[in-house]
C-alpha cells in the first residue's frame, strides 16, 4: 500500500493519488518533438479540434433532430435552421466542419506519404490513421443520410447496393443492411445510431490508439533524419534549448499549432458564415422522393475518387477495383520497398509517383463528380487504370531507389 | 519561405479540387440557358396607349374578367371559393388586384388576347382535344387592340401601391405552389384555431386540412402532379436555375405543365424575397455575426502570433 501523507496543497493532494505531475510530463512538457518541422505537423492538431467542434455542434443539433422519415427533413431545415436559437450555425458549423475534415485528412495523409512518415516503425501510426480514415468515411457517409433528402435517399440506396457485390447478387445482404426493400424507416434509424453513437465511440478509441502508436517512434520531421530523443531532450534539459533538436510539446510545439490554428479557424468560419454551399448539396434540399430520381447522383466530394475508380468498368471489375482503392493504402507502408525514410523530394523516381498519385487523385475527384458521358467517361477510365497502375507500380520503383548513404 | 512554398501549394491543389468540384462540374451537369431579363422580346408590344376608365368598363363588362377573377382592390369578391374553383377549372383563377404591379404588361396584354400563348401552354393545350380553361379575348366591338391596352392600363392602375413579397409570392406562384415553412397552402394561410380542450382534437383546422386535401387533388389532376412546394426552393436551386425557371419553365424543364407566369425583374424579385424569408431566414444573422467572429479570430491569430514568438526565442 502506497503511503499517503497529509496533503499541503491541493495539488499535492491530487499527485499524491493521481500522479499529475508525473502524467502532464509525460504526456506534455517531457513529450518531445522535433524542433525541424513546418506547419503541416500542425495537420493532427487541427484534426482534433475540427472533431471537437463536430462533436459539440453534432451534440446541440441531436437535441432538436428526429429520426424518423416523415419529420427527419423538417426538424433539419425547418425547426433547426429556423426555430431554434443559433440552431443554423451548429448546422453550418457542424456541415462545414464534416467537409473541411477530410481536406484536412488529405493534406495529414499526403503530408505523411511525402515525408515517408510511415516508414521505419512508424507503421502502426499509419495504419490507425487509415483505421480512422475509414472510420470517418462511414460517420460522413451516415452522416449525410440523416437530413432525409433527395441525395440522402439515393446516395443511400447506391451505396447500399454495392454490398449486393456485383454479380453476386446478395440482395438479402443488401436488404439487412438497409432493414427493408429500399431505404425506409428502419434504415433511418440505424443510421442514426450509427452516426451519433457506435462509429463516434469508434473513433474516440482509434484516436487514442493513433496517438498511443506515435509514442515510441516519435513524430518525424521534415528531413527524414533520425534523432536520439533521449540525448536531445537531455540537451534541452540542461538549457541548450538552441542547440536541441527537441522541443517540448507543451508550449513549444503547442504555441506553433495553436498560431496555425488560428489562421485555420479564420478560413474555417469564413467558409461557414459565407461560403458554406460547397458542403451542403442544392440536391438534398428536395426531400426525399423514392419515386423521382435525381438526374446526377454523386458522393460528396471526399468520396468521388473511389467513386471514379468504381464508376468507369462494367459491374464487377468496377467493385473490384473499388475493393482495391479502399484497402490500398493501408498496405502502403509494405508496398513501399525503399529502405529510404526521407522526404520523397530526395527520393528520385519516388518523387515523381508521389506527384503522379496526388494529381492522379484531384482528376478521379474532378472526374467523379461530372456526368459520365462522352470525354469524360474516357479520361474517367484513363486515370482509375493509372491509379491502379500506380500502386502496382510502386514495390518495383521502390525497389529500384538506390539507398541514400549516411543517415 | 520553405514554409510559404509548401503552403502555396496546399492552397493551389485544395482550389484546384474546389473549382473542379463545384464552380466547373456545375457547369457541365446542367444547362446553361441565358435569360431575357424578364423582357418577354417574344411577345408584341402594346401599340395603343391605354385609358384605365374604358379599361375599368371593359374589366367589368364585357371583357367578362370578373366572371371568373376577383379583384379585391376593386371590392370585386371572387365568385366561386377556392374549392369550388379547382373542381371547375383545375387551379383557382388569381385575383387581379396585384398582376398589374408584378407582371409585364406585353405579358398582360397576349394573356388577354391568347392565354396559352402567352404562358407557353401550347403543348397542353391544343385548343381541341384540351382546352384552356381563360377563353381568349375577341374584342367588345371597338379596336381589340385598343381594347386589351385599356384593360391593362386598368389593371396597372388600381395595383397602383407597393406589393409585399408575400402578397407577390401567393399571387405569382401561391395558387399552386404551398408554402410549409411559410404556414402556406394552396387556399391560403393556415388559420389559427384552437383545439378543444377536453377531446384535444381540433376540428377547424381539420376542416382546413380536408379542403387543401380537395383542392390538391384536383390540383395534381390538372397539372399531371401535384406541384412541389416551395419552402426551401431557394436552396434547392440554384439562382440562375430559379431565374431562367421562372421567365420561362420550358427552357429548363421541356414539356412541364407549370406555365409562364410573366412576372416583370420587380415582381421576380418580390417572389425571391419571400422564398428567401421562408427558405433561409437565417441571412440576416449569419452576414452581422460573421463578421464578428471572423474579427475575433483574426485578434486570437495575432495574439497567438506574438506567444509563439515569445516561446519559441530561446529554440532558434
Amino acid at each position: 500500500m502506497a503511503h499517503f501523507t497529509k496533503a499541503t496543497s491541493i495539488h499535492d493532494w491530487l499527485n499524491q493519488r493521481l500522479a499529475v505531475d508525473k502524467v502532464e510530463k509525460v504526456l506534455a512538457t517531457e513529450y518531445w518533438i522535433p524542433k525541424n518541422i513546418n506547419f503541416l505537423w500542425a495537420m493532427g492538431m487541427i484534426l482534433a479540434v475540427t472533431f471537437g467542434l463536430l462533436l459539440i455542434s453534432g451534440i446541440f443539433l441531436l437535441m432538436y433532430y428526429k429520426p424518423d422519415t416523415k419529420l427527419a427533413f423538417d426538424s433539419v431545415n425547418y425547426t433547426i435552421m429556423s426555430q431554434v436559437g443559433y440552431g443554423w450555425l451548429w448546422r453550418h458549423v457542424h456541415a462545414v466542419a464534416a467537409s473541411v475534415v477530410f481536406l484536412i485528412i488529405y493534406i495529414h495523409m499526403f503530408t505523411a506519404i511525402y515525408y515517408g512518415s510511415y516508414k521505419k516503425g512508424r507503421e502502426m501510426i499509419w495504419i490507425s490513421g487509415m483505421l480512422l480514415f475509414v472510420t470517418f468515411s462511414a460517420e460522413a457517409f451516415s452522416g449525410y443520410m440523416l437530413p432525409w433528402g433527395q441525395m440522402s435517399y439515393w446516395a443511400g440506396m447506391v451505396i447500399t447496393n454495392i454490398f449486393s457485390m456485383g454479380s453476386l447478387n446478395l440482395n438479402g445482404l443488401v436488404e439487412w443492411i438497409r432493414g427493408g426493400y429500399v431505404p425506409g424507416d428502419a434504415y433511418l434509424t440505424r443510421f442514426f445510431m450509427l452516426h451519433v453513437v457506435l462509429l463516434p465511440l469508434v473513433i474516440m478509441a482509434l484516436i487514442v490508439f493513433h496517438f498511443a502508436a506515435l509514442r515510441i517512434p516519435h513524430v518525424n520531421n521534415q528531413d527524414g533524419e533520425e534523432i536520439d530523443f533521449e540525448e536531445e531532450s537531455a540537451k534541452y534539459l540542461a538549457g541548450s534549448t538552441r542547440q536541441s533538436k527537441v522541443i517540448r510539446f507543451q508550449f513549444d510545439f503547442l504555441s506553433k499549432d495553436i498560431l496555425v490554428l488560428g489562421f485555420f479557424f479564420i478560413f474555417f468560419f469564413y467558409l461557414v458564415f459565407y461560403h458554406f454551399e460547397f458542403a451542403m448539396d442544392p440536391v438534398n434540399f428536395d426531400p426525399a422522393n423514392g419515386l423521382k430520381t435525381p438526374t446526377h447522383i454523386y458522393p460528396e466530394w471526399y468520396f468521388l475518387w473511389s467513386y471514379e475508380i468504381l464508376r468507369p468498368f462494367p459491374k464487377n471489375p468496377g467493385l473490384i477495383a473499388f475493393g482495391f482503392a479502399q484497402v490500398i493504402f493501408f498496405l502502403l507502408p509494405f508496398l513501399d520497398r525503399s529502405p529510404n525514410a526521407v522526404p520523397a523530394g530526395r527520393r528520385g523516381i519516388f518523387k515523381v509517383w508521389f506527384w503522379l498519385l496526388l494529381i492522379n487523385m484531384v482528376a478521379l475527384t474532378i472526374l467523379g463528380k461530372l456526368p459520365p458521358v462522352g470525354i469524360y467517361t474516357t479520361y474517367g477510365t484513363i486515370a482509375a487504370y493509372f491509379f491502379i497502375g500506380l500502386w502496382i507500380a510502386l514495390p518495383i520503383v521502390t525497389k529500384l531507389e538506390k539507398p541514400i548513404g549516411g543517415k | 519561405m520553405k514554409e510559404l512554398k509548401i503552403l502555396l501549394i496546399v492552397i493551389f491543389f485544395a482550389l484546384l479540387t474546389y473549382w473542379g468540384v463545384e464552380p466547373f462540374a456545375h457547369s457541365k451537369m446542367h444547362k446553361h440557358v441565358e435569360d431575357n431579363k424578364f423582357s418577354y422580346v417574344d411577345l408584341p408590344p402594346l401599340t395603343k396607349k391605354g385609358d384605365a376608365t374604358r379599361g375599368k368598363a371593359l374589366v367589368m363588362g364585357a371583357g367578362a374578367c370578373v366572371g371568373c377573377h376577383s379583384i379585391k382592390a376593386a371590392g370585386i369578391p371572387a365568385p366561386m371559393d377556392p374549392n369550388t374553383a379547382a373542381a371547375s377549372y383545375g387551379v383557382n383563377p388569381p385575383d387581379l388586384s396585384n398582376v398589374g404591379a408584378l407582371m409585364d404588361e406585353r405579358f398582360l396584354a397576349e394573356l388577354i388576347k391568347n392565354p396559352t400563348k402567352a404562358l407557353i401552354l401550347e403543348h397542353k393545350f391544343d385548343g381541341k382535344t384540351r382546352v384552356f380553361p381563360m377563353p381568349s379575348f375577341m374584342g367588345a366591338g371597338g379596336d381589340k387592340e385598343q381594347e386589351v391596352a385599356d384593360m391593362v392600363a386598368y389593371l396597372k392602375k388600381i395595383s397602383n401601391k407597393e406589393v409585399s413579397p408575400k402578397e407577390a409570392y401567393v399571387t405569382s406562384c401561391g395558387r399552386c405552389h404551398a408554402n410549409r415553412y411559410g404556414k402556406y397552402e394552396q387556399i391560403g394561410f393556415v388559420p389559427k384555431t384552437k383545439s378543444n380542450i377536453k377531446t384535444n382534437q381540433d376540428i377547424d383546422l381539420l376542416k382546413f386540412k380536408e379542403k387543401v386535401a380537395d383542392y390538391q387533388g384536383n390540383l395534381a389532376e390538372y397539372m399531371g402532379k401535384l406541384p412541389p412546394d416551395l419552402s426551401i426552393m431557394i436552396r434547392a436551386r440554384s439562382e440562375d436555375f430559379m431565374k431562367t425557371f421562372i421567365e420561362d419553365p420550358q427552357s429548363q424543364l421541356k414539356g412541364t405543365a407549370m406555365p409562364r407566369v410573366g412576372l416583370t425583374n420587380e415582381g421576380y424579385e418580390k417572389v425571391m424575397k419571400y422564398l428567401e424569408e421562408t427558405g433561409d431566414p437565417s441571412k440576416p444573422a449569419r452576414d452581422a455575426l460573421g463578421i464578428k467572429v471572423i474579427g475575433f479570430f483574426v485578434i486570437f491569430t495575432i495574439l497567438a502570433l506574438l506567444w509563439k514568438k515569445s516561446v519559441w526565442r530561446d529554440l532558434h
